[in-house]
């Protein structure tokens, strides 16, 4: 019978009289994969960093259990130097230094305090190999992907002798390939005696990979799933997640289709520093009215870059194409162009892209279109709110109130700011990329149910997904992109995670013979 | 009471920051042994800051970008000094000169912004490249040298009072006292009609009370101002042209989208850039901007010493730049008022005038100052994580 690496008893943790943890009870058995599913904002981060240090021993209530001796953490380090290690969500590596400096940040291989370069050399090297990752110690972490970045994390917490690794989110940023990579990584790890931590959103891998799920929800442990004894399935934790039966994940639409909208011809788009390599490649497509069309394929293949160019040359700085709007041909040179026609471009990285994280919800939902709310340049304050107030009403977005910065948000409230901000500018063509990226559950259905209204309202919608299902799910046509060009494009009726791949994989077979 | 606390919990840093102004008011007032509000001191308090101010408002939108202006100190000298020679050599009249002097003020600016906008060399690197450039230029143009006097009416934009000086009620010069109620009433009009038209649109208003309370407030402080210098020489012109800036560039930040796109600027640029704000546009007016408000400056400085002299305006943009972090505006842009920078300019001012009065020396007048702004900020800082950890 398995040991008991782990046990976190009646963990409670409040931020000013509201439970972010009530009584949490969590076990871990050595060399397991124990997946943390919930919503956001249930609490699986808070829990994590109570574990790890973050929040110190005697600000929250209970004990922790390390192999049976009881921990009191200071801080990161005294988790550290008992072999917890997490992983966060936000890559910690600093892209200008190598990989192997990286692994070895705070914890160099040095004698008196100076750097023994052949031993961080050698040691990063073993590491490497023991995560699978073929890359020279020396190349710089901004020269790799954020799959081989991913993996140079893992190596890092290696190097840290680590008996508990805890993952928060690690394949929301990979593509199939890479994420099918690390959690092969996680379970040949497990194999060596490492045992996992698992905080994720997609629950085809944690069904996959664990042997135990916990679910919680509001800060409580409603029940944890075992591999072989337990109902495994997908449906049965949204169910627990969620609180109550999710029968569709997709919600019903009408289906009112009208004339093209929309139109992109032979559109190229060039590398924005090296100007001779063409990222884009005789890109076209349509959109029609009322239409949801999606565009799939892998990470890197170009979707975003398509939809930025088109945005006013948001991307790129040479271009050539045509693009046509009801019939007729329209330039877009910057994004105020973009707007006035009508487009919207909504950013799959709504942090660093879509708001303005210091400012209150009232000021990022104007921003796009200010001049509906002023004259002559000067704002009418109070019809600001009334129409910034009207769209948050019309979205739900859960908030105290207008003056509330986005900062302190939940991530599918702050998309719903997002949204909320490119509808008052009123468009007619919506470009959604990722629109649902690192939110939980509910908030996703609820994003649904706000595009199916606006494509029902006469909008064209394009989205771009990483989520096959839920392209399947939304779409009407989907458009598959490989390596910068639009490689086929499937009815809804012919559409399928198979149909999609196989235009994928015939698409890159051509690419190689040429 | 409940509703007055809530009131003063939500603009804690604004009402912070005035507080902390009439602390070191009151505590240099007993210092001082009540010279600091003596009519003639308060006169002196207005004349001797206005550079700041006037730097403070060009220098918070700079900040508000999330960038500095280190240029502004050799602007001001370099702008006096082409002035000086316009006026003292070339015998050009003083309205010309004016005008052309605001117009290289622009210039100035706009060569900064294009580097800086345009080109993305960072602000600190260009504007430090300036503050060499405008004062190697000042000590050609003067050849090391002092140039004056001035005609009286340039002297007047500086150190001139409001027409009038003699007719006076007893010893008060009915003038001020005149400026005072009108501007008292000015205020209650714009409350009055911002409450109406808030309940037009049938939102929330602040109790009559509170707002009565904040109200009196100010119109006793304007008068306790206006009565004050109504003892002394009148209004001087100089507070005319520092509250006509002043409630300019807050109307400007606060009400037009011109503002609300330096603060989407400043709060997160990709962000901004791709809901359709002309960044780069943004930034050179900006910049642009502070280039002729440093020439005002430059003018002011002139006509106060009057003379153009190769050291003017030295450190000059350390003193605004103090101001808007001491008046709560955030190193990385996105958040600060043009209120805000003004009470931090005066809180400057009225250290350095009470020191002065004191008696205490410039050396440590320059530490105190420096202890002053760290603790301001630091008090900031404080009061922010405290914020987040609840």
């Amino acid at each position: 019978m398995a040991r008991t690496i782990l046990e976190m008893r009646q963990i409670t943790k409040d931020f000013s009289g509201v439970k972010a943890l009530d009584a949490v009870d969590l076990t871990i058995v050595d060399d397991e994969i124990h997946a943390l599913v919930g919503e956001n904002g249930a609490g699986k981060s808070t829990l994590m960093n109570v574990l790890s240090g973050v929040y110190p021993h005697g600000t929250y209530k209970g004990d922790i259990l390390l192999e049976g001796k009881e921990c009191t953490f200071r801080d990161i380090k005294d988790s550290e130097r008992l072999g917890i290690v997490i992983i966060h969500q936000e890559l910690a590596l600093i892209p200008f230094l190598s990989i192997a400096e990286n692994i070895f940040l705070g914890n160099e291989q040095s004698s008196g305090g100076i750097i023994d370069w052949n031993s961080t050399a050698r040691r990063a090297g073993e590491l490497l190999k023991k995560v699978g990752l073929e890359e020279n110690p020396n190349t710089l972490i901004g020269d790799i992907g954020v799959g081989k970045q991913q993996l140079v994390e893992i190596a890092k917490a290696l190097s840290k002798d680590v008996k508990l690794l805890i993952l928060d989110e690690p394949t929301a940023a990979l593509n199939d390939e890479e994420s099918d990579n690390l959690l092969d990584l996680l379970i040949d790890l497990k194999a060596h005696g490492v045992t996992c931590i698992l905080i994720s959103h997609k629950l085809n891998e944690v069904e996959k990979v664990s042997d135990q799920i916990t679910i919680i929800r509001d800060g409580k442990v409603i029940e944890t799933l075992v591999k072989g004894k337990s109902d495994f399935h997908e449906d049965r934790i949204i169910q627990s997640m969620v609180g109550r039966e999710i029968t569709d994940r997709w919600p019903e639409r009408q289906h009112k289709i009208g004339e093209e909208v929309f139109r992109v011809e032979d559109w190229n788009v060039y590398h924005p520093q090296h100007e001779d390599r063409k990222v884009i490649n005789d890109a076209s497509f349509t959109i029609r009215k009322g239409e949801v069309v999606g565009f799939a394929g892998l990470m890197g293949a170009g979707r975003t870059e398509i939809a930025m160019s088109l945005f006013g040359r948001s991307y790129g700085q040479k271009h050539s194409g045509n693009i046509f709007k009801d019939g007729k041909e329209i330039q877009l040179h910057n994004v105020s162009q973009a707007v006035d026609n009508g487009i919207a471009y909504v950013s799959e990285d709504r942090k660093n892209y879509g708001l303005i994280l210091i400012q209150d919800i009232k000021n990022n939902v104007s921003l796009a279109n200010l001049k509906k709310v002023s004259r002559n340049g000067i704002i009418n304050t109070n019809e600001e709110i009334l129409q910034t107030d009207s769209y948050r009403k019309r979205l739900s977005v859960r908030c105290r109130g207008l003056q509330q910065t986005v900062q302190t948000l939940s991530g599918g409230n702050q998309q719903k700011v997002v949204l909320s901000k490119w509808l008052m500018a009123e468009p007619d063509i919506l470009l959604l990329d990722e629109p649902t990226r690192g939110i939980d559950v509910g908030a996703k259905y609820e994003i649904y149910t706000i595009i199916n209204k606006l494509a029902l309202e006469g909008k064209a919608v394009l989205m771009i997904s990483s989520e096959m299902p839920e392209l399947l799910g939304m779409c009407d046509r989907i458009y598959v992109v490989n390596s910068g060009e639009i490689a086929g494009v499937l009815d809804r009726s012919e559409a399928s995670q198979e149909s999609i791949m196989k235009i994928i994989m015939t698409h890159q077979k051509e690419l190689r013979k040429e | 009471m409940n509703q007055l606390g809530r009131y003063f919990k939500e603009n804690i840093r604004q009402n912070g920051m005035v507080m902390a102004l009439i602390l070191i008011m009151v505590l240099f007032q007993v210092l001082t042994h009540g010279i600091l509000f003596r009519p003639m001191n308060v006169n002196n308090l207005v004349l001797q800051n206005a550079y700041v101010l006037i730097l403070a408002t060009g220098m918070l939108l700079c900040i508000l970008t999330g960038n500095i202006d280190l240029s502004v100190g050799s602007v001001v000298a370099f702008v006096g000094a082409i002035a000086s020679v316009m006026m003292v050599d070339w015998g050009i009249s003083v309205g010309v000169t004016i005008f052309a002097a605001l117009l290289i003020g622009v210039a100035v600016g706009a060569f900064h912004g294009y580097f800086i906008a345009y080109w993305r060399i960072p602000a600190f690197i260009v504007t430090l490249a300036g503050m060499l450039i405008w004062r190697g230029l000042t000590m050609v143009i003067l050849k090391g040298q002092t140039k004056s006097p001035f005609a009286k009416s340039f002297q007047a934009i500086a150190a001139g009072y409001l027409p009038g000086r003699e007719v006076r009620i007893g010893e008060y010069n009915i003038v001020a006292l005149v400026f005072g109620l009108v501007l008292s009433l000015i205020l209650i009009f714009m409350v009055l009609r911002s409450r109406k038209n808030k309940g037009k649109y049938g939102f929330e208003v602040l109790p009559l009370w509170i707002e009565g309370i904040k109200i009196v407030f100010l119109i006793l402080v304007v008068n306790l101002l206006t009565f004050s210098l109504a003892k002394y020489n009148g209004i001087p012109i100089m507070l005319l042209l520092l509250i006509f800036l002043i409630s300019l560039y807050t109307f400007i930040t606060q009400r037009t989208i011109f503002g609300r796109h330096i603060y989407a600027l400043g709060g997160n640029e990709k962000a901004a850039k791709l809901s359709g704000v002309k960044t780069k546009r943004v930034m050179f007016l900006v910049y642009t901007n502070m280039g002729m408000l440093a020439a005002l400056a430059g003018l002011v400085v002139a006509g106060r010493l009057n003379a153009a002299t190769p050291k003017a305006g030295n450190m000059f943009e350390l003193d605004a730049i103090a101001s808007c972090f001491i008046g709560g505006a955030s190193a990385s842009g996105g958040i600060g008022t043009i209120i805000g920078a003004i009470v931090g300019g005066l809180v400057m001012g009225v250290l350095n005038n009470g020191m002065s009065i004191m008696g205490v020396s410039v050396d440590w007048q320059q530490a105190i100052k420096g202890l002053v702004l760290l603790g301001a900020v630091f008090f900031d800082v404080v009061t922010k994580s405290r914020n987040q950890g609840n």
